[in-house]
């Protein structure tokens, strides 16, 4: 194959390798990886020995056995019109299928890959000249290139594969042109090129490696085009007459239709088979690149919290209600589990017995660094845990109803107009396809079941009240054409726009820059004084939790470590995961002192290095 | 045909004057964006220097066109007698064991298929360090920044946030660089990690005697990090100066409004801050 | 908007233009001595030469092309080396012949992957995994294969439909249903495996998006959810992989034509291939380029109404 190896170094090498030897199990591990597997080297190794195999010469006609039916003595597939042994042909014919497919996937891969590598590292004309030109090749239907092409070439199929190979680079080029954009902005490129590394050690060792596991995948897919394209060619009469082919095998049986019916499932089975074997190589190739990146990475939330998962445990809500009893609090968490399936069956808990309480109009803020818990306790209130997450324990009120044992249909209606959400990202949390003004009348539309007029009326006042300057421009404006501070305003708009008793913001104005913090802060206390809303706020940032909360409770690793009054929590902490989180914190920390002149330490600035550079180290080493 | 630099210039490190940094349009009538308008800016050695900014006000942009990586149109950087601006790409190889970086998101700024010992050692085998020699220092180089010897033989994705920027500090700390700039390196860190790698970065500072350009949109980081500090508004550095009075008392009034806007960390002052800051917000 | 449109169809044109010019030379320079093959073995050297001039072959590459280029321009291909049949005429008889096959073969593939992939993506279970198999069984027979065994099944062995021919629709509506439901039936199902499950997986990625979860969050109903965010969002990626479809079943029609003997343009190039005939085959090439990089160019507009961001770029 073309892809150049980063030979220059062994050890690099080697590490590209490590890894990789992990998707190979993975892809042997997974049946339809290791089945494609095997049928493609079954089916090369009999085209490779047909000769030895078949058990007649292909060729030979035998005018006595027309038609035979398999099973027939010594024909085990029977034979064709002309009296040909059916095994014989078939097994005979997948050489030239296979020269065939490999002519395609070779050729398209040297210049989809060459040129895609080039136009991507590299930009400038010629990534213009080579996107035109594949642009060009995409727009030709490739059969009727190639049947038009007969008249020129002839039956010659190794020459019409190549053609094919011209025709589908385009595919490859553009996959290894946009995986090399993309590869070419990442870090740590940029940190290679600041470590000296050359472009050509950039492109071995960074680029080539992210890009080849896609390249295998789509070479597999290619193959398969490839050999249907050909026995289609073929079947259509434009083969090569000399040798046996499947495409040829089927026209054969197409004409002899009517007299010979099962002639027709040889070769299609064998083509079926061969075509399928790479569509499922390559989708498992797929699959164990996805997995091995998905390592640590949490999974992606889906749209449905599937009701099936949520298993309550029984009696474990009754035994403990102390919150309900003294009737006051709008929300009531007892005792919440959320955890996530993992593959060996045990289920990872993320939120462990949580408790906590909401009043009417109070404001609490729940914090904890990373993965304790926070976000996902949010989304339990909200009812809107991704589909593999299970409400492994626990129990919800909301007023006093219970929020988990409810139907989805009445959940629904809570949604905005009794329980609001405000989430971190602003940008990926509109629609781009729609402008901001739809998507803050649609809630209110379904919610209130305001008229157009009305709710469009009521969508440019909230956009006036969380400050956006121009509330009609911003109403028609696309997601893309506001700016990340105006953004998180308009789901401020949208959150509060059915008036919600409790608002759940998860981490509000991490996203933001710190002035524009100040001014959602500043629109959050007031929107809260105003209405009297209660809130959940989840942060990590206790300068937040000082601003805005009058209650606190601090998290880690799915359990609450201590919860206060705000006041008293900074005043006094007692839990010293709490007194380390406050001990990191930076602010109102004394400043750094200047830098004193004895204190740089003096070393000598060298413009030519002419030191062999392993001295260089030695010296520099004992600094 | 080495020769020292001469006491009066070690003063400074790095002399970055009037760089502009503009980026052609994107479409027919957008204009190009000036994302650098003529920024100055030193650094001595062993200093740090705090370049802190909102985003797109080119804190960022100005840590890259050092680095080579932003296409400088106008203005000169100085490092030691050399000018940066206009050094093709084999003459800024060179420059690989001067200057180095730690990039803000430590998922993205270590190659997920390298062994941790093999993106240390690439910097130096790149700089034609024999192999085994590299081996060597990247051991070393784990210790310096708290890790294991055996990490080496994983992959980035074994390690938590801070594990993976301390992998990246000792990637910079490979080649021995005078300068490091850091781009938001801490930013991306939970609360109690970030307090840790930042005392990493300063007690490295103290040892090896390293300058730091370090870019962050928290004050609280910068303030705690830096010597000086520069703060940088639409693409220009407004305010230049010792940490203590940029960030304890600043002159410019968007430094004033950056200082009130972050939330301090307890109920009292922070009501006064914000007081403050409404009250300034009307002037 | 109108900047937009003029930049496509400018760059569509554009792309005609090289694709003519790409496929005149390769099927004119490289065909040998045209006028010996027309004229058989029989001829003597006088009259290939004479028939050489007659047709223009005589003339350089370049001129042949720009008078080829020229005519084109005014609607005329020329006429057929071996029928004499002006080719424009030839090549509009069929033109709808094979237009009315594959655009109905388009439009039921649109509406059954749409439907199969947002149920897969939504619903999950058996529809799901019904989508998944055909993804890979579907893609991996022939259609020609599958066309032939329709024919086994539902004209032979159960004469439903007629095996073969093609009926005008002007002359019997349902003749012409009957005539092309096989026909159609191949080539729809060998295009359902390949969209499905690709609408099915950009389904899933929207629903993953956090737009959705803030959309539920405000009470949305899970209908308008789908049927207007998802759908809209998940449609670029869908509108690319069915204009592929449409370019494959557009050089498809060749061997779908030949097995139906449905007198279309895929036909009328094999035929004309299989005679040397030039003319027609670089008409049938051209027309069909034509089609696709119209169809592509409706698809880049309908692209920039569902997303706006590729409006304004």
């Amino acid at each position: 194959m073309s892809i150049p190896a980063p030979e220059h170094n062994p050890q690099l090498l080697a590490a590209a390798i490590a890894p990789r030897e992990g998707v190979l199990k993975k892809i042997l591990r997974d049946p339809f990886g290791s089945g494609g597997i095997v049928v493609i080297v079954v089916i090369v190794l009999l085209s490779v020995f047909a000769k030895l195999l078949a058990p007649f010469d292909p060729a030979y006609v035998d005018i006595q056995a027309t038609n035979m039916p398999p099973f027939t003595d010594g024909h085990p597939l029977g034979t064709d019109a002309s009296g040909r042994d059916v095994l014989s042909r078939l097994l005979v014919a997948g050489q030239l299928t296979l020269i065939g497919a490999a002519v395609t996937v070779v050729i398209s891969l040297v210049i989809g890959v060459v040129t895609g590598l080039v136009a991507g590292y590299f930009a400038g004309p010629f990534d213009h000249a080579a996107s035109w030109t594949a642009d060009m090749l995409m727009v030709l239907p490739s059969k009727i290139v190639l049947v038009a092409l007969f008249a020129v070439i002839g039956p010659n199929t190794v020459v019409t594969m190549a053609v094919l190979g011209v025709m589908v680079s385009p595919g490859i080029f553009r996959l290894v042109r946009s995986l090399v954009i993309g590869v070419k902005n990442e870090l740590y490129v940029d940190a290679a090129r600041v470590a000296g590394l050359s472009s050509r050690a950039i492109i071995g060792r960074h680029i080539l490696y992210t890009v080849r596991a896609p390249i295998i995948i789509q070479a597999a897919f290619i193959a398969g085009i490839a050999v249907l394209i050909q026995a289609g060619l073929e079947f259509i009469g434009l083969g090569d007459p000399s040798t046996p082919t499947w495409g040829g095998m089927l026209q054969e049986a197409f004409l002899a239709m009517y007299k010979a019916p099962w002639l027709i499932l040889w070769p299609g089975l064998m083509i079926g088979l061969f075509v399928s074997a790479f569509i499922l190589l390559g989708n498992a190739v797929r699959d164990a690149m996805e997995d091995s990146a998905k390592v640590k990475v949490p999974k992606k939330d889906r749209l449905r919290t599937s009701t099936m998962a949520v298993t309550v445990q029984p009696g474990r809500r009754a035994a403990n209600t102390p919150a309900i009893a003294s009737g006051s609090a709008l929300l009531v968490v007892d005792s919440l589990v959320v955890g996530y399936p993992l593959p060996d069956g045990e289920l990872k808990r993320v939120v462990d017995g949580v408790s906590l309480s909401v009043n009417e109009g109070e404001v609490l803020g729940l914090v904890g660094e990373s993965g304790s818990g926070k976000t996902q306790t949010a989304f339990a209130i909200l009812g809107l845990l991704p589909e593999e997450a299970q409400i492994a324990g626990g129990a919800l009120f909301f007023r006093g109803e219970d929020l988990i044992g409810m139907p989805e249909k009445a959940r629904v209606k809570l949604r905005g107009k009794s329980i609001a959400y405000i989430p971190q990202e602003p940008m990926s949390n509109l629609d781009p396809a729609f402008r901001v003004g739809f998507q803050l009348v649609e809630p209110m539309r379904a919610q209130l079941g305001l008229s157009k007029s009305e709710a469009t009326k009521q969508a440019l006042e909230l956009l006036a009240r969380v400050g956006i300057p121009d509330p009609k421009r911003t109403f028609d404006a696309y997601p893309h054409q506001i700016s990340g501070g105006m953004a998180q305003r308009v789901l401020i708009a949208g959150a509060i726009s059915c008036n919600p008793d409790l608002l759940i913001a998860d981490e509000p104005t991490t996203a933001l820059d710190v002035t524009v913090q100040a001014e959602i802060l500043d629109i959050l206390r007031g929107l809260q004084k105003e209405r009297n809303m209660a809130m959940v706020l989840v942060t990590h940032n206790f300068g937040v939790v000082a601003d805005l909360c009058d209650t606190v409770a601090v998290m880690q690793l799915g359990r609450i470590v201590e919860q206060n009054s705000t006041a008293a929590l900074f005043a006094a902490p007692v839990h010293p995961y709490t007194k380390m989180l406050l001990d990191s914190t930076l602010e109102g920390t004394p400043a750094r002192a200047p830098l004193r002149r004895a204190e740089s330490p003096v070393r000598v600035i060298t413009t030519e290095d002419d030191r062999p550079r392993e001295e260089a180290l030695n010296v520099s080493r004992s600094v | 045909m080495s020769h020292a630099v001469s006491e009066s210039l070690s003063d400074t490190l790095l002399d970055a004057r009037d760089v502009e940094v503009t980026y052609p349009s994107r479409g027919f009538r957008t204009p190009p964006f000036r994302a650098l308008k003529g920024v100055s800016l030193d650094i001595k050695p062993g200093e740090t220097v705090g370049l802190v900014g909102e985003s797109g006000s080119g804190k960022t942009t100005l840590g890259r066109a050092i680095l080579g990586l932003a296409p400088v149109s106008s203005g000169s950087i100085r490092y030691g007698d050399r000018e940066l601006v206009g050094l093709d790409r084999a003459a800024r190889r060179g420059l690989a064991h001067e200057i180095q970086v730690v990039f803000q998101d430590p998922y993205t700024s270590l190659n997920p298929a390298m062994l941790v010992a093999d993106v240390l050692s690439e910097p130096l085998v790149a700089q034609g360090v024999a192999k085994s020699e590299a081996a060597d220092r990247v051991e070393m180089l784990l210790g310096q920044v708290g890790l294991p010897a055996d990490a080496g033989r994983r992959l980035p994705r074994e390690f938590s946030g801070g594990q993976r920027q301390r992998i990246a500090i000792a990637r910079a700390l490979a080649l021995e660089p005078r300068l490091i700039v850091c781009d938001e390196p801490v930013s991306a860190l939970d609360l109690s990690t970030q307090a840790r790698v930042l005392d990493l970065f300063i007690e490295i500072q103290d040892r090896t005697g390293v300058a730091y350009l370090f870019v962050s949109h928290d004050l609280s980081v910068v303030r705690h990090i830096s010597h000086r500090v520069a703060v940088m508004y639409h693409g220009e550095i407004v305010e230049y100066g010792d940490c203590e009075q940029v960030t304890g008392d600043p002159r410019h009034p968007y430094t004033k409004k950056l200082l009130m806007a972050a939330p301090v960390p307890d109920p009292e002052m922070q009501r006064q801050r914000r007081v403050e800051r409404q009250r300034l917000a009307l002037l | 908007m109108v900047a937009f449109i003029i930049r496509r169809v400018l760059t569509g044109l554009l792309l005609i233009v090289a694709i003519s010019f790409v496929s005149f030379v390769l099927i004119y320079s490289t065909g040998g001595d045209i006028a010996r093959h027309i004229l058989g073995p029989e001829a003597d050297n006088a009259q290939v030469a004479a028939k050489s001039a007659q047709l223009g072959l005589d003339q350089p590459l370049l001129s042949q092309y720009f008078l080829w280029f020229t005519n084109m321009l005014g609607g005329d291909f020329g006429r057929s080396w071996f029928t004499a049949e002006p080719v424009t005429a030839a090549i509009t008889s069929r033109l709808s012949v094979t237009l009315s096959v594959v655009i109905v073969s388009l439009v039921l593939v649109t509406i059954l992957s749409v439907v199969l992939g947002v149920v897969a993506a939504v619903r999950r279970g058996w529809v799901d995994r019904l989508v998944q198999i055909l993804s890979v069984v579907g893609v991996a027979l022939p259609n020609f294969w599958v066309a032939v065994v329709l024919v086994l099944m539902f004209a032979i062995a159960i004469p439903l439909f007629p095996a073969t021919g093609f009926v005008q629709p002007q002359d019997s509506v349902g003749g012409w249903l009957l005539s092309i439901a096989l026909p159609v039936t191949a080539i729809t199902i060998g295009g359902i495996a390949g969209t499905a499950q690709l609408i099915r997986g950009s389904v899933i990625d929207v629903l993953r998006q956090d737009y959705v979860r803030t959309l539920r969050s405000r009470g949305v109903p899970s209908r308008s959810i789908i049927y207007r965010h998802v759908l809209r969002n998940a449609a670029p990626p869908a509108l690319i992989v069915l204009s592929l479809q449409f370019i494959g079943m557009i050089g498809g029609a060749v061997v779908i034509e030949k097995i139906f003997a449905i007198p279309g343009l895929g036909l009328l190039a094999l035929n004309a291939t299989l005679r040397g005939d030039i003319p027609i085959v670089m008409a049938v090439v051209m027309t069909m380029a034509a089609i696709v990089v119209t169809v592509n160019l409706i698809i880049d507009l309908v692209n920039g109404w569902v997303s706006p961001k590729v409006r304004v770029q």
